[in-house]
């Protein structure tokens, strides 16, 4: 056993944390909720250049084959650096989904074109999902119901609290074909994996913000970080997110080798990295106090992030649910 | 990144699973703080010992089976999962035990670590004063030279001694220079509890029921063969990295996933008639204890690649502490009206209850969950220390 990221994923994050450190992503997300989608657009494309894009496509298909461990790595980069686009459903979701279609379904786009970035895909697939996000920033709009796959059109643009979130309603159209059930639970569940890691990654961000500016701002006479109120508010948000993290890769490992107990994994880090996540937007916005509350700041940015994540993929009631069923079928 | 078990791991854990099958008391054993209780869970001591598994992770010439600090893990996972009792010379192995591995003589290892391993002396730790709790290096209590003996006299008062009351042994830092403060100037000892000057008084804890003592020191002498480490290096010696690791900072998660999977199996027989935010507290109390396990597996990943525990010690401290409480009173919560009861008649012989007692200790011991919190803000994301 070892349960420790390899060398290989300690550089793909860092890779990652280089490119998207400089990419000013705050500024480009702004942008997106405003629909000027270049900016986003570009940073699709230079992250597909570093294999984002290809994680879950096979490689007989130009991909990576990469397993729900990477996922993890780099859905924590994304969330930390507030990457918007719809990274979810056309990285992790729609090469399960157009691999299982395969040739029952020739309409759809070829799973080359989602490795090299070329190819944006979003998916609704209520209830948990309802709305398609980004679709307008997509080629191709996907409708999942059970295993049943339609085409779909977007509809109505709705307003979330994360403005760079842009959720469209979704319009019906054809059904293409009907996948294994087992598949379509599979890929939504490492969707939902993704959806924690990214709650991961933004939750590290709102504290690494929180305990920089407590570090400098002052009151009374002396740095904010000294009162002991903060610090102890602040040290339960890195006590959360370090017991978050290894349910996260954890339920990583379970998907990883086909365990039965993968369901329930992934329910159990969805839970604890959105409990944790939205601890740190909390305490983030108290420890900053009125500035953090304003729209100029870019930390309200990682706080309605937060907020609008920590129901998408399934809500904690639903995972909770999961959860409960999962030990009380196994145990005496 | 797995969590696979080699052949030797799952060989060891099949081996430990099947011993425990065969010899853990059908019957819970009296509390091991009453007379009759301490004896029986000595006795259990004894009995692990044969099987070669009271200290699985010491070296096989003390009576261990040079255990991996994973296979430790497992080892402890299978124990709490079989409902092996609790272990009255825990104190002893996991405290003790790794300071005398790593600093006591030959002497002291020959002497101590046997009779520790079979449950034939059980040790006591003296940490805490009446004006030093959590704030141990404001300690008191005194160790004054005596060259013509060979030896140290102390003198003072130790209290929440856990075990003394029915204890042979016990350890602790006395303060051997008075020219220093703080954390230099101390020294560690060793010392009967039966010996010249010195009184035990045992104190009732919130379960009723001895658990803790004080110890009053008048006069007593310890020779220099009972001064473990160097003299005034008690600090260091007390706080060094293998007591850490193997002792409070490193809690097993056995015992936490063992409770939890009782949680759910209570649920199964009760949920129907409870409140669903109910279950979804039995759910929480589930993934903490699996968030812990993880995080544990992660620790000793950590750990074998030669990285050490540090400030990290206080997180895993304040979790598991939290964690111990908030599930055991999700038990009494669905046990409802009959929560309180702790007669033979209560759910399980009253054994959330007396959980729930234990559990509340957590928090405390050990410096409280406000100092670990403070470790934790100051050493770990780098806030200032200042004025609190």
């Amino acid at each position: 056993m070892r349960f420790a990221l390899t060398d290989e994923h300690r550089g793909f994050a860092e890779a990652l944390d280089d490119l998207l450190g400089k990419a000013e992503v705050p500024s480009v997300s702004r942008s997106w909720a405003e629909g000027d989608l270049s900016g986003g657009l570009d940073l699709w494309r230079r992250l597909a250049e570093v294999g984002v894009t290809a994680l879950r496509v096979p490689e007989e298909h130009g991909g990576l084959s990469a397993g729900p461990v990477d996922v993890v790595v780099a859905f924590e980069a994304l969330g930390r650096h507030l990457v918007p686009g719809p990274y979810v459903e056309s990285v992790v979701l729609a090469p399960a989904l157009l691999a299982a279609a395969g040739d029952a379904a020739p309409a759809l786009p070829a799973l080359e074109g989602l490795a090299d970035g070329a190819a944006i895909v979003t998916v609704a697939a209520p209830p948990a999902t309802p709305f398609a996000l980004d679709a307008d920033a997509a080629q191709v709009v996907l409708r999942l119901d059970g295993a049943a796959l339609s085409t779909a059109a977007a509809g109505e643009l709705r307003v979330s609290v994360d403005r760079s979130r842009r959720l469209f309603e979704v319009l019906p159209g054809e059904e293409l074909v009907r996948l294994d059930a087992a598949v379509v639970a599979e890929a939504l569940d490492t969707a939902a994996l993704a959806c924690s890691a990214q709650l991961l990654g933004a939750g590290e961000r709102a504290l690494a913000t929180s305990v920089e500016y407590a570090g400098t701002r002052r009151q009374f006479g002396r740095v904010i970080g000294e009162y002991q109120a903060l610090k102890h508010m602040l040290a339960d948000v890195r006590v959360a997110l370090d017991f978050a993290r290894p349910l996260v890769y954890g339920a990583a490992v379970s998907l990883a080798t086909g365990s039965a107990d993968a369901p329930r994994d992934v329910s159990a880090a969805k839970v604890a990295s959105a409990e944790a996540a939205y601890l740190a937007s909390r305490i983030a916005l108290q420890t900053h106090g009125a500035i953090g509350y304003t729209e100029e700041y870019d930390l309200g940015l990682w706080i309605n992030k937060i907020r609008a994540l920590v129901t998408a993929w399934g809500t904690p009631a639903f995972h909770r649910g999961r959860v409960l069923a999962a030990i009380t079928a196994t145990t005496a | 990144m797995n969590l696979d078990l080699d052949e030797r791991e799952r060989a060891f854990q099949e081996e430990a699973r099947a011993w425990l099958r065969e010899h853990v008391p059908a019957e819970p054993l009296p509390n091991m703080d009453t007379p009759e209780g301490f004896t029986a869970h000595r006795e259990w001591e004894r009995t692990l010992a044969d099987g070669g598994w009271s200290v699985v992770s010491w070296p096989a010439a003390y009576g261990g089976r040079d255990a991996s600090l994973l296979e430790w893990v497992l080892f402890e996972e299978e124990y709490y999962r079989a409902g092996a009792p609790s272990r009255v010379a825990q104190n002893g192995i996991s405290l003790l035990a790794p300071i005398i591995f790593e600093y006591g003589t030959a002497e002291q290892k020959e002497l101590y670590l046997r009779p520790m391993a079979d449950g034939t002396e059980v040790w006591a730790q003296a940490w805490s004063e009446p004006e030093a709790g959590s704030d141990l290096a404001a300690l008191r209590s005194t160790a004054v030279r005596d060259d013509a003996r060979g030896g140290w006299v102390l003198n003072g008062q130790k209290t929440w001694s856990s075990r003394a009351a029915f204890a042979h042994r016990g350890f602790g830092l006395f303060r051997s220079d008075p020219s220093q403060e703080r954390h230099r100037g101390l020294t560690y000892f060793l010392f009967p509890l039966d010996a010249e000057g010195i009184t035990v008084r045992p104190i009732g804890k919130l379960d009723g029921h001895p658990g803790f003592a004080e110890i009053f020191f008048e006069d007593v002498f310890v020779p220099d063969a009972d001064v473990l480490g160097t003299p005034g290096d008690g600090w260091r010696v007390a706080m060094s990295t293998a007591g850490n690791e193997r002792g409070l900072s490193l809690r097993s998660p056995g015992r936490f996933c063992a409770a939890a999977d009782r949680l759910a199996a209570l649920w199964k027989e009760r949920g129907q008639e409870a409140p669903a935010s109910l279950g979804e507290r039995v759910a929480d109390a589930w993934i903490a204890a699996q968030a812990y396990r993880l995080y544990t597996f992660g620790t000793v990943a950590r750990l074998t690649g030669g990285g050490d525990i540090g400030a990290d010690g206080s997180v895993n401290k304040i979790f598991w502490s939290e964690l111990d409480v908030r599930l055991h009173e999700t038990a009494l919560d669905l046990l409802g009206p009959e929560a309180e009861l702790r007669d033979e008649g209560a759910a399980a012989g009253g054994a959330w209850m007396d959980g729930y007692l234990f559990a509340l200790s957590g928090p405390i011991y050990a410096g409280t969950n406000e100092i670990q919190r403070n470790i934790v803000a100051e050493r770990l994301l780098g806030l200032p220390r200042g004025k609190r």
